[in-house]
């Protein structure tokens, strides 16, 4: 029996969320402080691909000019809004800055606040993707195993919880509870485990009349130790495409929350919160929507071409198998 | 067909009794003062008290909880605190604006859906179709906002074809008749299709993958041998059954609908439901949350049950 092969798809998705995850990782150290105030009277809104002569002043603020030179101890910054001369001894340091992405109306380079943005995003995805897969598995878990009672309480809830259109009930509790990064994980946590406790239940409910678990009770393995030695590895597979198909939609809940200004709160940024401060100066300042907007599709793809992948390796397994 | 009728509506009433009361105790239960809105310190407590007293918040919760309870029941959802005016007033304003938009929104993700996944299928796995399963891969994995700011960018703003936002033109209440109406279509267009780009893609892979399964059933393979066409074999025999899924499947994407066009609604301006929730929400307007919550509840879940019997309906081999 040769191994399957593995799918493109499962490659392709799992590289876009590694690179993206490398970026926000790694990225920020490269690209300076997201949060620097650069000279806004003269670098607020800059275009993509602008280029600043930046002097930094002792006194903390800055200075951005097209150009600056230095003559007779004094330096001359020619700024948008007039020249502006300051003494050499009042300047800490001069840069030359390209702003890839250009600015924001307070001269905040955009690259480095999709970068940190970027950590927010995919961390507060990532977190509640963990919290869902716990409660939804432990759920299921139950709900399957137990059956009766637990089972229909289990499993009316879930019915409940999906019948109320999410992003209504995410609004609900973000008028509640003022959105903190945190608050955000447990909603979109606790309303996203549904799914993953359904796909549980049914898996659990076909594997229990099989052989090795009736064995497994036979000798009297306790609940616990059948549920983590003999069901959960079962379950990775189906849990895995699960996992990729939540990830993509909770990134894109976060994004819609924070988007409508009921998720991540200024100072702090995501993407979807970059978007909703882009709008105050759209259409003009395209650049402060559109990158932030493109970094969302970017994982939502990557983590559905994930899902695809997934679902078709595991069908692929499945034909192989003895 | 009558006890399952019965069945499925005793189950209904008693989801919505659970949402009605899981809103109300999140409500209730939520840190704070209810009347945080008046958190200013500058409101004058006798401001505060008066508030607390008009909409009932002095009384203890098992009394309020059987108030909301036997409103709701009535159809009578409270005062709203910003409005001023009963819930269910402001919520029947801004409903057939939402109906309108999701509801074309959907005629016509299905039908693009639809049109992709017939022309991906003269030949499948060919050019065509690989690029068209690429593209509904992106169109389904694209945002609603990232795709209503990129039609807003470049058809309203870039082009200036079409009107960025809101139902009329500014002085548009002016005009009656035909020139109204048109008016009122321009401003539909962007929203509509907004909503039916992010849903087409997931409409075509769905429809696509069903057709090819269809296709190579023994009916379709009896269908050609009596000499039936290839083109009558697809749209006479594949077709209406590949399509009975797509009932359920329109059922269960109508939160998403919902959820979907509030964020449209937000960036178009557009008077609806989206945009009085999330309004209402900035405001801590509790009693108008509370009540849109409930209302959209009951009609994803009418939606729901509505599917599962139209399926009964087109497919006789369901019994109910």
């Amino acid at each position: 029996m040769s191994a399957p092969r593995t799918p493109p798809r499962l490659v392709t998705g799992a590289a876009t969320l590694a690179v993206l995850a490398l970026a926000v990782l790694l990225g920020p150290l490269l690209a300076g402080d997201p949060a620097a105030i650069v000279d806004p009277p003269a670098a607020g809104l800059l275009p993509p691909l602008a280029r600043r002569t930046v002097v930094e002043l002792r006194d903390g603020s800055t200075l951005a000019g097209e150009t600056a030179r230095r003559a007779d101890g004094r330096w001359l910054v020619e700024r948008r809004g007039g020249q502006r001369v300051v003494a050499e001894a009042d300047v800490a340091a001069v840069s030359e800055r390209r702003f890839w992405l250009g600015t924001d109306n307070l001269g905040r380079d955009q690259l480095a606040r999709l970068l940190t943005g970027g950590r927010v995003s995919l961390a507060i995805g990532a977190v509640a993707l963990t919290l869902a897969l716990l409660v939804g598995t432990a759920a299921g878990l139950a709900a399957g195993w137990r059956g009766g009672a637990v089972d229909a309480v289990l499993m009316r809830l879930a019915d409940g919880l999906l019948a109320v259109p999410i992003l209504f009930l995410l609004i609900l509790l973000a008028a509640l509870f003022r959105p903190s990064p945190a608050a955000l994980v447990a909603v979109l946590g606790l309303t996203s485990w549904m799914d993953v406790a359904r796909l549980v239940r049914g898996q659990v409910l076909t594997l229990k009349e099989r052989e090795f678990v009736l064995a497994a009770r036979a000798i009297g393995a306790s609940d616990l130790r059948i549920a983590v030695v003999h069901l959960l590895p079962n379950l990775a597979a189906p849990l895995a495409q699960g996992a990729a198909l939540r990830l993509g939609d909770l990134i894109l809940a976060e994004a819609a929350l924070s988007f409508l200004g009921l998720g991540v709160q200024p100072p702090l940024a995501s993407w979807g919160a970059m978007v909703a401060h882009g709008q105050e100066f759209f259409p003009a300042a395209w650049w402060l929507t559109f990158p932030a907007g493109a970094a969302v599709v970017t994982a939502v793809i990557g983590a559905a071409l994930l899902a695809d992948g997934v679902g078709e390796a595991a069908r692929a397994d499945l034909h192989a198998a003895p | 067909m009558p006890r399952f009728l019965l069945r499925r509506f005793a189950a209904a009433i008693v989801l919505v009794w659970l949402v009605a009361t899981v809103t109300f105790a999140l409500v209730s239960l939520a840190p704070g003062d209810a009347a945080a809105g008046l958190a200013d310190p500058r409101v004058a407590p006798e401001v505060r008290e008066r508030f607390r007293r008009d909409f009932g918040l002095d009384r203890p919760w098992p009394a309020r909880y059987l108030t909301w309870l036997a409103g709701a029941a009535r159809g009578d959802l409270g005062v709203s605190w910003v409005h001023h005016r009963p819930v269910a007033a402001v919520l029947a304003d801004a409903v057939p604006a939402t109906a309108l938009l999701a509801g074309l929104g959907l005629l016509l993700e299905i039908a693009g859906g639809l049109a992709l996944a017939l022309v991906q299928l003269r030949r499948p796995h060919g050019r065509a179709d690989r690029a068209l399963t690429a593209l509904s891969l992106v169109a389904y994995a694209l945002p609603a906002f990232v795709v209503a700011l990129l039609l807003q960018y470049l058809f309203a703003y870039r082009f200036r074809l079409l009107p960025p936002s809101h139902t009329l033109s500014p002085g548009g209440e002016l005009l009656t008749g035909l020139p109204r109406l048109l008016d009122q279509l321009r401003h539909l267009v962007l929203p509509v299709a907004a909503i039916a780009l992010t849903g087409a893609g997931a409409v075509a892979r769905y429809l696509r993958g069903s057709l090819l399964d269809e296709r190579g059933q023994l009916y379709v393979l009896a269908a050609r041998a009596r000499g039936c066409s290839e083109r009558r074999a697809l749209w006479a025999h594949a077709l209406p059954n590949a399509l009975l899924p797509l009932v359920t499947m329109v059922g269960l994407s109508l939160p998403f609908l919902i959820s979907g066009s509030l964020v449209i609604e937000v960036i178009f301006a557009w008077p609806g439901m989206g945009q009085t929730m999330v309004a209402a929400a900035l405001a801590r307007d509790l009693p108008l949350l509370m009540g849109g919550t409930l209302l959209a509840t009951l009609a994803v879940v009418a939606g729901n049950a509505l599917a599962d019997l139209a399926y009964a309906l087109v497919d006789p081999r369901v019994r109910l």
